[in-house]
């Protein structure tokens, strides 16, 4: 079944850009990419743009109305994801268990809902 | 079958194609020596089959397909296993600690929400809601029924020690029934518990709690006289405890304690081994018990181990000593409600020569509406101290 790993993190909890530990970072996600591709389960990742280029749209009464940013003030930011296609949710906790975000934010696992032909 | 294919929905499939290729191959070959151990063996072989297609992606998970393939197909080797492998999955870290021995009650032991509720001290419709949250957490979010890998039990041994620690304690002090013991849940617990530590024989904690139901249980045969009714440990004839068991236990927990890695279900198992050494009430090593109180409390500050310690204390330095203890305990809101402090409060006090006061620690238990074998026995020591003249001073 599929799952989607949510990346989240508060701004600055992690190693600062252009620092050395930054860049063991960067390669800790490369690993765990490159673990899951090889195990045959990576269905999609992608690191997002911050949430200061979100926009969040509306429509009410017919009426379209966009907002800059996200939704909501919150601490914590989705910073990217992965969807994963496992055997159960063990298997993607232990994949997820490798994503750096894990250690320096949090990252939320949720199964991916599964819609039969219509 | 449930446990081999790792969920109930596949295993119903594949017990359905087996019976579909029954209906098409027994009238053309011919009826097999043994029809219901042929669908089992076609139906898990499916499951296999369906299983080694999801596991090509993972090389881990093929040892795992490896091992079930190498199991004995005609079950009975697996059936203690079925049941592990759905306490692991109820205990599963992904569902909340409290949802998950409410779970384990519910599905591998069979208690009734009424009963779990009483227990853990809720309402009827939160354990059932709760009940039903966790199960549609366990369907849609892909937990399966399997015993973990290696690495991942102890994260779940907690609480599934704790899960088979309330299954004991139900059974060992029945609610909403007026027997003394239920010797179907102790016999469950102990089962479960023999389980676990058959699969996980270096786990201390286990051993322990194996112990412990072992040591506790053996005494239940003198727990309740010919009337059914509740006889406190001091009263109980001695000869009728299971010395068989008694003996089991005590080995179980002299050598776990060995180790030197001691846990709550060990110290506790050595503190029942402490009674059941004793001879007589008199002969018990009180000291020796408030001792191993104070080390559980080390491990585990909680106000229901610091009741017990007083009662311990009260025997190994007097009664006031413990009156003490128990009167702060009484005091603060955390166990105002539970009836066996004011029980042990009323004791002490009767020991003291306040009888008064003892009655008055009495009734305040029975308005916390104890289990029934407890409320007869309240009443019972009600009516002694009402009866009796006050004695003199114990010195």
């Amino acid at each position: 079944m599929k799952y989607i790993a949510l990346l989240y993190g508060e701004p600055g909890a992690g190693p600062a850009p252009g620092t050395p530990e930054f860049m063991k970072m960067l390669g800790e996600f490369q690993s765990a990419t490159a673990a899951m591709a090889d195990a045959g389960i990576l269905v999609d990742s992608s690191p997002l743009q911050p949430p200061q280029t979100a926009t969040t749209i509306r429509v009410r009464d017919g009426e379209t109305q966009l907002s800059d940013g996200p939704f909501a003030e919150i601490k914590e930011q989705l910073g990217g994801y992965y969807i994963l296609d496992c055997a159960d949710l063990d298997m993607a906790l232990r994949y997820a268990a490798m994503i750096p975000s894990a250690r320096y934010g949090s990252v939320e696992v949720r199964p991916v809902m599964e819609m039969g032909p219509p | 079958m449930a446990r081999l294919a790792g969920d109930l929905s596949l295993a119903e499939d594949c017990a359905q194609e087996a019976c579909a290729a029954a209906v098409e191959q027994w009238p053309r070959d011919g009826l097999p020596a043994n029809p219901g151990g042929w669908v089992v063996a076609v139906a898990r072989r499916r499951a296999l089959d369906h299983l080694r297609r999801e596991s090509a992606r993972s090389g881990k998970e093929r040892g795992a397909v490896q091992e079930w393939a190498a199991a004995e197909p005609d079950g009975s080797a697996v059936a203690g296993d079925d049941q592990l492998a759905l306490l692991f999955a109820c205990c599963h870290p992904a569902l909340d600690p409290a949802v998950r021995v409410t779970l384990t009650l519910r599905v591998v032991c069979g208690l009734p929400t009424a009963s779990i509720a009483r227990l853990l001290l809720l309402s009827e419709p939160a354990v059932a809601q709760r009940i039903v949250r966790a199960k549609r957490k366990m369907r849609d979010a892909g937990i399966r029924l399997r015993v973990p890998d290696p690495g991942q039990r102890p994260a779940r041994l907690a609480s599934v020690l704790r899960a088979v620690y309330l299954t004991f304690t139900e059974g060992h002090s029945p609610h909403g029934t007026s027997a003394v013991v239920r010797d179907d849940l102790c016999e469950e617990a102990l089962r479960l518990a023999r389980g676990l530590h058959q699969l996980l024989p270096d786990e201390p904690e286990v051993t322990g709690l194996v112990a412990l139901i072992l040591l506790t249980s053996g005494r239940s045969p003198a727990r309740a006289d010919q009337d059914g009714s509740l006889v406190l440990l001091t009263d109980q004839d001695r000869s009728r405890w299971d010395r068989e068991r008694l003996d089991e236990g005590r080995s179980l927990v002299e050598a776990v304690l060995a180790r030197h890695r001691p846990g709550p279900y060990q110290l506790q198992a050595a503190i029942a081994a402490c009674h059941a050494d004793a001879a007589t009430a008199a002969d018990t090593d009180w000291r020796q018990i408030a001792a191993l109180y104070s080390e559980l409390l080390r491990l585990d500050p909680s106000p229901v181990i610091e009741a017990n310690r007083a009662v311990a204390v009260a025997y190994a330095e007097g009664p006031a000593a413990g009156l003490a203890i128990l009167d702060t305990l009484a005091a603060s809101s955390l166990l105002a409600r539970w009836p066996q402090l004011h029980i042990g409060r009323a004791g002490l006090l009767a020991r003291c020569g306040r009888h008064q006061d003892a009655i008055a620690a009495y009734h305040h238990a029975l308005a916390l509406e104890p289990v029934s074998a407890i409320r007869q026995h309240i009443t019972g020591q009600i009516a002694a101290l009402g009866a009796a003249p006050a004695p003199t001073r114990e010195t």
